[in-house]
C-alpha cells in the first residue's frame, strides 16, 4: 500500500461514493484493520455514518470484515482492499469487453452488477430489462427470458460469478468463555463447485416501460413508483444468491488479447489465429497465473481452428515451428505426442511485453539513443562504462550524459564489484544493470501517481468553471422542456443566446480538456493492466 | 595517532549521483595548494576526465522543468471513444445512486418551514437501499434510537419542573410587587387626574370619572371612540406624561 496508491484509492472513492465514505475508506487503507469504533474515533466521524459507509463498502466488496477474538467479547475487523478499489479505474474496459462479446444485453449486465456491486439474478434481469425497454421503440418491450439468456451466457464463460454464500459454520469458542462471534459475524465461505452454478428462478414477464411524463415531475411520482415496484414484486427464487463481476476472467481475456495482438504484429494475421485458437481451448483449464496454457497436440488444435482459416495441416506444422523458433518464444514444444504437444509461453510473453513497454518509456522520454542504450543493458544485463560506448556506438561524452540521466532517474542501476577488501574506487569495476522487475514496478507506482494528477487536474478544472457548468445545464434544463412542451423556433433560439459565444467557447474548450484528461486515464490504465500482470506473473512463478 | 577506519563490506549497489549535482571537492586540494581542486578518488578508473564534467548545478531544478520530448498523442478512435463515453455516465450514475453519501450539512439550530418541502428530503426518503443483513456484521445494523429518547426526556422534564416551580414561585413575587405599583400608580393617576381637574373644564371632570373608575395607567379618552381618537388625544398631550 504505497502513498501513490491510497491517494489514489482515495480520489476514486470520492469520485464514485462521496467524501465520508473516501475519509473511511482511506483511513483503513493507511492504518489496516480496525474496528467499528476505532474508526468511528479516529476519523471523528459519526457513528451512524460510519456504518452506512462500511455498508457500501462491503456491498462492493471493496473492504472484507473478519471476527476476531480480540477484547472480551471478540470484535469485529474491517479491512480495506486496495487492489480491488484500484480495479474501479478499469470498469468501462469490463463494459466495453461485454459489449464486443454480448452485445448490449450483455453490456447492460455487467454495468448494473459493477454499479450495485453484487446483486441477485431476479433483480439484475428486471433492471436490466426496464433498461432495454426504455431505450426501445414505442409497444416492444424486451422480454426477461432474453435477459436471461444472455445472464446464464455470461455465467457460463464464467464472466460473472457467485459471491461467497454465508454458512453456519459454528465457530471455535475463545478459552475465556466468551459468546462465540458467530452470532454477530456471519461466515462466509466460498463454494467452488457452485461458483458458476446457475439457480432455478421462475422469471416470465416483460420490461415495464417509464412513461416519459413521469421523468419531468418530481420524485414524489418516482417514490410512489417505488413503492408500488415493492409491492408488486414477487420472490422469485433465488434469495440470498448473489452475483459479481469475475474479474480474474477478464483479466485473462485482456491478457489473452494482449498475446494475440503482439504475436499478429511480430507475425502475421494467421499465426494469431493459431495462437488465438490455442488460448480459447485452454481458457478454462488455466488457472490465471500460470506461466504455461495446457498443452495442446496438433491433432486437437487442427481440428478447433475457426473453418474461416482452412489451412492445411502441414502448413499448420510449420507455422506451429516458426512460433516456436522465434525468439520472443511464443509458443513452446512440450512434447512429441500426438504429432507435437504445443503450449503458450504466457509468463515470457508478458515479460516481452512489459520490457517493450519500458522501452518505449525511455524512448519518449529520453530520446531513441538513450533507448538504444537502454535496451542493451536490458539484453546484456551488465557492462561496464566503456563497453556501453562500444556496444551502443555513441561517442563517449554523449553516452556518459545519458547514462547518468538515467542514472538519476533510477532507470539504472550501479553495481559495485571490488577488487580489494577496501573498494578502493580505482581498483573497482562499476557495472551499469538494468533490474527489468524493480524498474516496472517503480513505473507502476509512476502510473498511479499520473492517473491521480489526471483526476486531481478534471476535478480543478470542473471546480474553476462550475458557474459555467452550471449555467449551461440550466439552459439545457429549460430547452428540454421548452422542447417538450412544444415550443416555437424563435424562444428556443431566444434561450440559446442566453449564453454568449466567450461563453460557448470556454465550454467547448473545457469539454475537450476534460475528454482528453478522462481518456488519458483509460489509456493509462492499459498499461497499469500490463505492467500488473507481468509483476504478479513474474512473482507467481517464483 | 592513527585512525584506523573499519571499511565495512558493501554488498549493495551504490547510486552515485552525478549530473548535475557534481561539485569539485575543493577541501580535499587545500592540502595542495590553493584553487585547485582534486577529487577523493581516482577519476580515470570511472571513465571520466576533467574536461568531460558538466557544469555543477548552481540551484535546484526548477519546479516544471522544459521537456524536451513532446509526449505521443492519445489514441483515438471508435474503442477509445466509447469507453471515454461510459466512463463519463458511470460517474453521473453513481452520483445518484443510494451509495453515495452526501456529507451532512449542519442543521442551522432553527427547523426552517421549508425543509420539510424541499427535494433533499423526498431524495433522502425514496433513494435509500437496505443491504441483505444477513451477510453483514449485525453491528452495522442501524440502531433503532427508540430507547435514548425516554431518558431524555425524563431529564428534561426533570428539569422543567425545577424551572416551573421557580418560575412559578418568581411569578407570584413579581405579580405581587405588579399589584402594588399598579395600585400605587392607580393611585397617582388619580391624584393627577384631580389635579388636572382644577385646570380645565368640562372635559375635565368626564375624565376624572373614567380615571378614577379604571385604575389604570391608561389615558382612558384614547380609547373612548375611534373616531374621535385623534381629537381627544391631541387635547390630552400635554397632560399625559408619565
Amino acid at each position: 500500500m504505497t502513498a501513490q496508491e491510497v491517494r489514489l484509492c482515495g480520489l476514486l472513492l470520492q469520485e464514485h461514493f462521496g467524501e465520508v465514505v473516501e475519509k473511511v475508506g482511506t483511513h483503513l487503507l493507511r492504518i489496516g484493520p480496525l474496528s467499528l469504533r476505532a474508526i468511528a474515533h479516529e476519523t471523528s466521524t459519526p457513528l451512524d455514518l460510519v456504518k452506512k459507509s462500511l455498508c457500501v463498502l462491503l456491498q462492493h466488496s471493496l473492504c472484507s470484515f473478519e471476527g476476531t477474538q480480540k477484547g472480551p467479547r471478540g470484535v469485529v475487523e474491517y479491512r480495506a482492499s486496495c487492489e480491488r478499489i484500484l480495479r474501479m479505474l478499469r470498469y468501462p474496459r469490463y463494459i466495453y469487453t461485454a459489449k464486443t462479446l454480448y452485445g448490449d444485453t450483455g453490456e447492460l449486465i455487467v454495468e448494473e452488477v459493477l454499479q450495485r456491486g453484487h446483486m441477485t439474478m431476479s433483480h439484475a434481469v428486471q433492471t436490466v430489462a426496464d433498461r432495454l425497454t426504455h431505450n426501445m421503440e414505442e409497444g416492444s418491450s424486451m422480454e426477461y427470458s432474453e435477459v436471461v439468456s444472455a445472464f446464464s451466457r455470461l455465467v457460463e464463460t464464467h464472466l460473472l460469478q457467485r459471491c461467497p454464500s454465508v454458512t453456519e459454520g459454528p465457530l471455535p469458542v475463545a478459552s475465556s468463555g466468551g459468546p462465540a462471534a458467530s452470532a454477530t459475524v456471519p461466515t462466509l465461505s466460498e463454494c467452488q463447485t457452485e461458483r458458476f452454478n446457475l439457480p432455478p428462478i421462475t422469471l416470465k414477464g416483460k420490461g415495464k416501460r417509464r412513461l416519459s411524463n413521469e421523468d419531468n415531475e418530481a420524485e414524489q411520482a418516482r417514490g410512489k413508483r417505488a413503492r408500488l415496484d415493492d409491492a408488486n414484486t414477487k420472490t422469485s427464487g433465488d434469495e440470498g444468491i448473489y452475483w459479481q463481476v469475475n474479474f480474474e476472467r477478464f483479466h485473462q481475456y485482456f491478457r489473452d488479447q494482449a498475446i494475440i495482438g503482439a504475436v499478429a504484429s511480430k507475425l502475421d494475421q494467421t499465426s494469431s489465429e493459431i495462437v488465438r485458437t490455442m488460448l480459447r481451448m485452454s481458457e478454462v483449464t488455466t488457472t490465471p497465473t500460470a506461466a504455461y496454457t495446457q498443452p495442446l497436440s496438433v491433432n486437437e488444435i487442427f481440428r478447433a481452428l475457426p473453418p474461416s482459416y482452412s489451412i492445411s495441416r502441414p502448413v499448420l506444422e510449420q507455422y506451429l515451428t516458426l512460433l516456436v523458433d522465434d525468439p520472443m518464444e511464443f509458443v513452446s514444444k512440450t512434447g512429441d505426442s500426438g504429432g507435437g504437444m504445443y503450449a503458450v509461453y504466457v509468463h515470457k510473453v508478458l515479460t516481452s511485453l512489459a520490457r517493450a513497454t519500458l522501452e518505449s518509456v525511455v524512448q519518449e522520454r529520453f530520446g531513441s539513443r538513450s533507448a538504444r542504450i537502454f535496451r542493451l543493458l536490458l539484453r546484456k544485463r551488465h557492462l561496464e562504462q566503456k563497453q556501453v560506448e562500444d556496444f551502443a556506438m555513441i561517442p563517449a561524452k554523449e553516452a556518459k550524459e545519458m547514462l547518468y540521466m538515467l542514472l538519476s532517474e533510477n532507470l539504472v542501476q550501479l553495481q559495485e564489484i571490488p577488487k580489494t577488501p577496501d573498494h578502493a574506487p580505482s581498483r573497482t569495476f562499476y557495472l551499469y544493470t538494468v533490474n527489468p522487475l524493480s524498474t516496472a514496478r517503480m513505473l507502476l507506482q509512476h502510473c498511479y501517481k499520473t492517473v491521480a494528477n489526471l483526476i486531481v487536474r478534471r476535478l480543478n478544472e470542473t471546480k474553476e468553471n462550475k458557474r459555467l457548468l452550471e449555467k449551461s445545464q440550466r439552459i439545457e434544463a429549460i430547452l428540454a422542456s421548452l422542447q417538450a412542451s412544444g415550443a416555437e423556433a424563435a424562444q428556443l433560439t431566444e434561450v440559446e443566446e442566453m449564453i454568449t459565444a466567450p461563453e460557448r467557447q470556454q465550454l467547448e474548450a473545457l469539454r475537450h480538456h476534460v475528454n482528453k484528461l478522462d481518456s488519458s486515464e483509460n489509456q493509462v490504465d492499459e498499461t497499469i493492466f500490463l505492467l500488473e500482470s507481468h509483476i504478479s506473473s513474474t512473482m507467481a512463478s517464483r | 595517532m592513527v585512525k584506523v577506519k573499519k571499511i565495512k563490506n558493501k554488498n549493495t549497489m551504490v547510486k552515485v549521483h552525478f549530473i548535475p549535482f557534481v561539485h569539485a571537492d575543493r577541501m580535499a586540494g587545500r592540502g595542495r595548494g590553493r584553487g585547485i581542486a582534486a577529487f577523493t578518488f581516482n577519476i580515470e578508473a570511472l571513465g571520466l576526465s576533467r574536461g568531460a564534467l558538466p557544469e555543477t548545478a548552481l540551484g535546484p531544478i526548477p519546479l516544471f522543468p522544459p521537456v524536451e520530448y513532446k509526449p505521443v498523442p492519445l489514441k483515438s478512435g471508435e474503442d477509445e471513444e466509447y469507453m471515454l463515453a461510459l466512463k463519463q455516465e458511470i460517474r453521473a450514475t453513481m452520483k445518484n445512486l443510494p451509495y453515495n453519501i452526501p456529507v451532512p450539512e449542519e442543521k442551522p439550530d432553527v427547523e426552517r418551514y421549508k425543509e420539510k418541502y424541499t427535494q433533499k428530503v423526498y431524495k433522502n426518503k425514496h433513494n435509500t437501499w437496505t443491504p441483505d443483513w444477513q451477510r453483514l456484521p449485525k453491528e452495522l445494523m442501524p440502531q433503532k434510537k427508540k430507547k435514548t429518547k425516554p431518558k431524555v426526556t425524563k431529564q428534561v422534564k426533570a428539569t422543567s419542573k425545577k424551572e416551573k416551580e421557580d418560575l412559578l414561585s418568581k411569578l407570584d413575587e413579581l405579580e405581587k410587587k405588579d399589584q402594588k405599583s399598579d395600585d400605587e400608580t392607580g393611585e397617582k393617576a388619580a391624584d393627577e387626574g384631580e389635579d388636572e381637574e382644577g385646570g380645565e373644564g368640562v372635559e375635565g371632570g368626564e375624565f376624572d370619572e373614567e380615571e378614577a373608575e379604571e385604575e389604570n395607567d391608561y389615558i382612558a379618552s384614547y380609547f373612548e371612540d375611534g373616531d374621535d381618537f385623534g381629537g381627544g388625544s391631541d387635547d390630552n398631550m400635554d397632560e399625559a406624561t408619565y
